[in-house]
């Protein structure tokens, strides 16, 4: 029911492997959670896969846009693989989908920030 | 998460069988053509019902209110796209009731009711706080709100129901979602041919 993460590093880029829902509560708190301790380390390019997240809800949204601001804040780039269609969806009518930048291809994601 | 179980109270006020597994009258039903049987019955299960609950303010609340919405829907006989709109708008009503109406107040309750009707899935949820100011709620959508990290739940709702009415008051807001059904009087036409 939650979320879960997992991170790897390609050519400098964390990407975060993520599964499951960002709601209210433990998904949105473990993004941030993950994010935030990837700002710590020094790490600002962060690539955040969310090919097994089929849910996401106002809060999770608010949480992604919240790690988006402060990522960009700190001088680095969040951003976003693999939609799946209902978070394509979301994005699209919250008009968010200009916003992020939304990739579908992993390693031209990974050239994209660098 | 919080640990405290969300209370339900459970009111049964159906004129009929129950929603979950509807059980109409053999006479209805009898009929040997079994797509005619089938038909009848869907539209037997359309007919109007009513259940409520009664719920604290919690986490477990927004969990349990958006699980229900998603059972009713499908018994209903949404697909699986409107179904998850039905769910996630009631989960947003009820992250509302939850975190900005009742501030987890332990004192005060969500009332969640989903009514079936022929033409409509109507779900009401309402909470004991303050009241919504409606004047306060931004559009998420201006190019000034796009980055802001909440507001909007209501747009969502908004987004996903066919009608939202938002009834605020010194006692508390609610707010009633309606999902029309468009397949049933369809069936009715074919199955009294």
């Amino acid at each position: 029911m939650s979320m879960k993460t997992s991170t790897r590093q390609v050519n400098g880029v964390t990407i975060v492997d993520c599964s499951g829902r960002i709601t209210l509560g433990e998904g949105s708190v473990t993004l941030k959670d993950v994010v935030r301790d990837l700002l710590s380390k020094g790490q600002k390019k962060i690539l955040l896969n969310l090919g097994d997240v089929n849910y996401i809800d106002s809060s999770g949204i608010g949480e992604m846009v919240s790690a988006f601001t402060t990522v960009r804040n700190q001088g680095g780039e969040l951003k976003l693989l693999n939609l799946t269609k209902k978070v394509h969806d979301l994005l699209q009518i919250t008009k968010l989908y200009t916003v992020f930048d939304v990739k579908d291809d992993e390693a031209g994601a990974i050239k994209s920030f660098n | 998460m919080h640990s405290v179980r969300a209370n339900y109270r459970l009111r049964w006020a159906s004129r009929f069988p129950a929603m979950a597994s509807p059980s109409p009258s053999a006479g209805a039903l009898d009929s040997g053509d079994s797509r005619v049987r089938e038909r009848t019955h869907k539209i037997f299960a359309m007919t109007e019902q009513r259940v409520s609950y009664t719920l604290d303010s919690t986490l477990e609340t927004v969990d349990s209110a958006e699980q229900a919405a998603s059972r009713i829907a499908s018994e209903a006989g949404f697909d699986e796209d409107e179904v998850m709109r039905i769910a996630m708008a009631v989960r947003e009503a009820a992250v509302n009731a939850v975190l900005h109406g009742n501030a987890y107040d332990p004192g005060k309750k969500v009332s969640l009711a989903f009514e079936r009707t022929v033409r409509d899935l109507v779900i009401t949820i309402r909470d004991q706080g303050k009241g919504l100011d409606m004047e306060k709620i931004p559009d998420p959508l201006a190019p000034e709100n796009l980055l802001k990290t909440s507001g909007r739940g209501i747009f969502l709702i908004r987004s996903f129901m066919d009608e939202v009415h938002i009834h605020p008051s010194q006692t508390g807001t609610e707010i009633k979602l309606v999902k029309h059904v468009h397949g049933p009087s369809e069936d009715v036409k074919e199955a009294s041919q």
